[in-house]
């Protein structure tokens, strides 16, 4: 007898996976961009379920609102159309797919086996607050923290850097 | 309320794992690289919040926001890489990059 939340659990990883498959399968960018965004939301639910509701938040705003807005601005700024749409059905076509999907298969199979091996029948039934996240984050993980921000400051430096460059070179 | 066993969390992750891998190495298309990167680094995360939960412990869901950081800088310097490349060849072909010279 399943309970409700492993009910969720479960429908929302189908709907995960689903949605993933579709989101590298699709020839047009933006389709691929909103399937993304189906599956991290489903991802997020799944998250929940699991006990983690601060990055079931996250997932939301950061992943969901911020990475992939920025996705779908840069496609606005690329122009692609119909030809980009025609090549990407080329590079599709044919067998070049087999050969990725079966050693990924390969890979998944092995990762599935090892973990349902295991003679652990742990659930996932401790919710740690986000109280307690905020906590670790300024307690132990304070230099991992400060590593972040410098990381995104790096990224935000480059950005801007690479940016002006291709601007500098239009210019030209 | 939740009592999903941790395996199921795991296997979850290591399915949204390979289907990045596998659109990883199927696309051209660098967009779609990209895309197929954040959802590798995404299955990543959903382990580390499977393993986090399953001892109580927020060091999962710290891992996590980690990984978000990290996904957060990658994108926007591939973007503007990517941006860059467009402006300069119009094409998003991952096999003409290697023409690329300084």
């Amino acid at each position: 007898m399943m309970n409700l939340a492993e009910i969720a659990f479960f429908a929302a990883g189908a709907v995960a996976v689903i949605a993933t498959i579709l989101a590298i399968t699709r020839t047009i960018a933006v389709h691929a961009l909103l399937y993304l965004i189906v599956s991290l939301l489903a991802v997020a639910v799944a998250l929940y379920t699991m006990g983690a509701p601060l990055v079931a938040a996250l997932e939301v705003i950061i992943y969901a609102g911020a990475i992939v807005v920025l996705f779908v601005f840069a496609v606005m700024m690329l122009n692609l159309g119909a030809q980009d749409r025609e090549m990407e059905r080329q590079w599709l076509a044919g067998r070049a797919w087999i050969g990725p999907v079966i050693l990924s298969a390969l890979l998944l199979v092995e990762v599935i086996y090892l973990i349902v091996r295991t003679p652990v029948s742990a659930t996932m039934s401790s919710i740690a607050a986000p109280k307690q996240i905020g906590l670790a984050l300024y307690g132990p993980y304070l230099l991992g923290v400060e590593l972040a921000s410098m990381l995104l400051l790096g990224a935000i430096v480059g950005a801007r850097h690479l940016g002006q460059a291709s601007r500098r070179e239009a210019r030209q | 309320m939740t009592a999903i066993p941790m395996a199921d969390g795991l296997i979850l992750g290591g399915i949204l794992f390979a289907l990045g891998l596998a659109g990883l190495l199927l696309r051209r298309n660098l967009l779609l690289i990209l895309v197929s990167i954040e959802i590798m680094l995404n299955g990543a995360g959903v382990a580390f919040v499977a393993a986090g939960s399953r001892w109580g412990q927020p060091d999962g869901q710290v891992m996590f926001l980690f990984i978000l950081a990290a996904a957060a800088a990658e994108v926007s310097v591939g973007l503007a890489l990517l941006l860059t490349y467009y402006h300069r060849r119009q094409t998003l072909d991952a096999d003409s990059v290697n023409e690329m010279r300084g």
